[in-house]
């Protein structure tokens, strides 16, 4: 083999340019990894029974725990994928079976342009169409805003899973005379459900950490509350008060809800990664 | 599933009618065959409509929940237009060059809003896209292919992490770093720039740069990846056919073509940081001034919207914040349609693959 003719200068820009890019590759994971460090090493210690199972101590006692913020996250979600989960996936089989016109096209467009709409200003619109009308805040109100920031997701991932589904598999169900709606209920639908599931989860694990549409919504309770109308507390909202507060031990709480919340977003996040992707590209592929 | 609440017309056994003989029960005997061949076309009929009427029902249904989509653009439309309209009357389009903001006495501009929102936003891109076409190219092209998934998997983690968390992170990890080590830092070396003036605070300008940076990372280096990706093999092939080393192929063959594509990702990076609330709110500073240096507090268009809607009194104050939030809205539409439509130029006419 002949020596390769390359000028000292041009090899040196390649091992320049490599290096580099491999170097900066290298900040990114480790931002990622200072990140998970401090949460563990910050919320890990904090992350105890009382933390479970107490509702926030009044400033300046010590202890108290987000149990109510949990329960309320819960609810909040519940309402959420209530609404939203349905709504999309409807959507999403509009787009897939029957969207190949100018309203799919619109839809298509305009779920987009929702997917990029600032969730604070999602905030600002539930706060409008729902807390105004009913006049107090409300679990209801953080639900439909997030339920909102569901639909275009799972809208979307809905109908490109069901693209995925191969057309034959439809053409048979009509061949045996089933009837369309049926088709798409028992047949498209079920053969891209892990996909959709995916996208649900991906789409939950999203609006789970949301903290600026809740502000105006749900808006956060010190107590116990259970009622879809009363204010409620959620764990990013309560992360987010105590942050912002001059109490070392309200820090140390913050630091342990925001480990708590990670858990739960990247611990669904990851399931979905290895459980339903791997089976729906295995199946549909 | 609402098209589940109607089982209970017989479609089940209509659909076996169709297809095969019918039940036992009803099994026509020979004398009776004409009589049953008269039912069934009646029954066949019935059938045929019935699976119309479902079928044309669930199709209703599907596509009232796609309206619903338009429902709610359309509302988000709305009441962002009708609720700002107090202070549109008031200021009209001096609105958005005002730069008094006195919920007292009821003077409101946004322009140190926009001003914030804009320089954190440029702040954060000069940052993070160098980072993130790094990690794009490192990923896809160079690097040993084990080490793929890891990477790309570690870069979409960091896109699962709430806005809130990024917060508390740079609160108390990132700021103190900053006001330490980094702002003496630039301040001694870059003071010439005038842009890193005065006391080092930490917060500012300077920090809500850089976390809104570590937050669009991911979406920056992920939409780079696909358009990478598609940039076809036989490209880099002739490009190192022709005796080019391994970085001038990639510059050559694959980001001059991908280049649009990556402006879309970076464009998309933008709309996302511009947006974003939580996390610069809690490290900006939440001062409406605007400042030279990238080192004074700040505020954004997002972060006074939650910082003060719950607490404005008066109308017009809820107004102006409104109005902020529908420019906001707007804004962010018209970036994140710019960006589609380039991320589309490179990628259009090749399926979606599935980057390995």
């Amino acid at each position: 083999m002949p020596k390769r003719q390359i000028s000292l200068h041009r090899q040196m820009t390649d091992y320049f340019f490599t290096g580099l890019a491999a170097s900066l590759s290298v900040v990114v994971v480790c931002t990622l990894i200072a990140i998970f460090a401090y949460l563990v090493l910050k919320g890990a210690g904090s992350l105890n029974w009382s933390f479970l199972t107490q509702t926030p101590k009044p400033v300046g006692e010590i202890g108290g725990g987000m149990a109510n913020a949990l329960v309320g996250s819960i609810m909040i979600l519940g309402i959420a994928t209530l609404f939203g989960v349905p709504a999309g996936i409807g959507a999403g089989i509009y787009l897939a079976e029957y969207g190949r016109n100018r309203l799919g096209q619109l839809v298509r467009f305009t779920s987009d342009v929702l997917n990029g709409v600032p969730s604070i200003v999602i905030g600002l619109v539930a706060y409008g169409l729902v807390v105004i009308p009913q006049r107090h805040f409300s679990a209801f109100a953080g639900g439909v805003a997030l339920a909102i920031m569901m639909v275009p997701t799972v809208a979307r991932t809905t109908e490109e899973m069901l693209l995925l589904v191969p057309h034959a598999v439809r053409e048979a169900a009509f061949g045996l005379g089933i009837p369309q709606w049926r088709t798409t209920i028992s047949i498209t639908l079920a053969t891209a459900r892990a996909g959709i599931i995916t996208g649900v989860m991906l789409a939950f694990a999203r609006v789970a950490g949301e903290t600026a549409p809740l502000m105006f919504t749900a808006f956060g309770n010190q107590f116990w509350s259970y009622s879809a109308r009363e204010p409620i507390a959620a764990l990013p909202l309560q992360i987010f008060t105590y942050a912002i507060t001059p109490y070392d031990d309200w820090h140390r709480q913050a630091w342990a809800g925001a480990l708590m919340l990670v858990i739960l977003i990247v611990g669904t996040t990851t399931l979905v990664r290895f459980v339903f992707m791997r089976r729906m590209l295995g199946g549909a592929r | 599933m609402g098209a589940a609440r109607e089982p209970h017309i017989p479609e089940r056994s209509a659909a076996r009618q169709a297809t095969g003989p019918r039940t036992p029960k009803s099994m026509p005997s020979p004398e009776s065959s004409k009589v049953s061949l008269v039912n069934s076309t009646r029954e066949v009929r019935a059938w045929k409509k019935s699976i119309l009427t479902l079928d044309s029902g669930f199709k209703g249904l599907m596509t009232v929940a796609a309206l619903v989509v338009l429902g709610i653009v359309g509302l988000i439309v709305a009441e962002l237009v009708q609720g700002s309209a107090l202070a549109w009357q008031k200021f009209g389009l001096h609105f958005f060059f005002g730069s008094e903001w006195d919920p007292v006495s009821g003077g409101f501009g946004a322009l140190p809003f926009i001003f914030g929102t804009v320089v954190s936003s440029l702040v954060a891109l000069f940052i993070a896209v160098p980072l993130a076409v790094a990690v794009a190219v490192f990923v896809t092209e160079m690097c040993p292919r084990p080490l793929r998934k890891p990477i790309s998997y570690a870069t979409e983690l960091l896109a699962a992490i709430p806005s809130v968390i990024y917060g508390l992170w740079a609160m108390f990890v990132l700021v103190p770093i900053l006001r330490l080590s980094v702002e003496p830092w630039l301040m001694k070396y870059f003071a010439w720039t005038g842009l890193f003036d005065g006391p080092a605070y930490g917060i500012g300008m300077l920090a809500a740069g850089v976390v809104l940076a570590i937050m669009i990372i991911p979406i920056i280096s992920s939409i780079t990846r696909e358009v990478l990706i598609v940039v076809p093999q036989p490209q880099r092939e002739a490009a190192l056919a022709l005796g080019a080393t391994r970085w001038e192929m990639i510059r050559m063959a694959v980001l001059r073509n991908a280049r649009a594509g990556i402006m879309g990702a970076v464009i998309l990076g933008l709309g996302r940081g511009l947006g974003e609330t939580m996390a610069v709110t809690m490290v900006i500073g939440n001062n409406p001034a605007i400042a030279k240096s990238l080192l004074a507090p700040g505020y954004t268009m997002a972060s006074v919207i939650a910082n003060e809607f719950n607490e404005a009194t008066s109308d017009l104050h809820r107004s102006a914040l409104i109005e902020i939030g529908l420019a906001l809205f707007i804004v962010t539409i018209i970036v994140n349609i710019l960006a589609g439509l380039m991320v589309w130029t490179v990628t259009r006419g090749t399926p979606a693959r599935t980057n390995a």
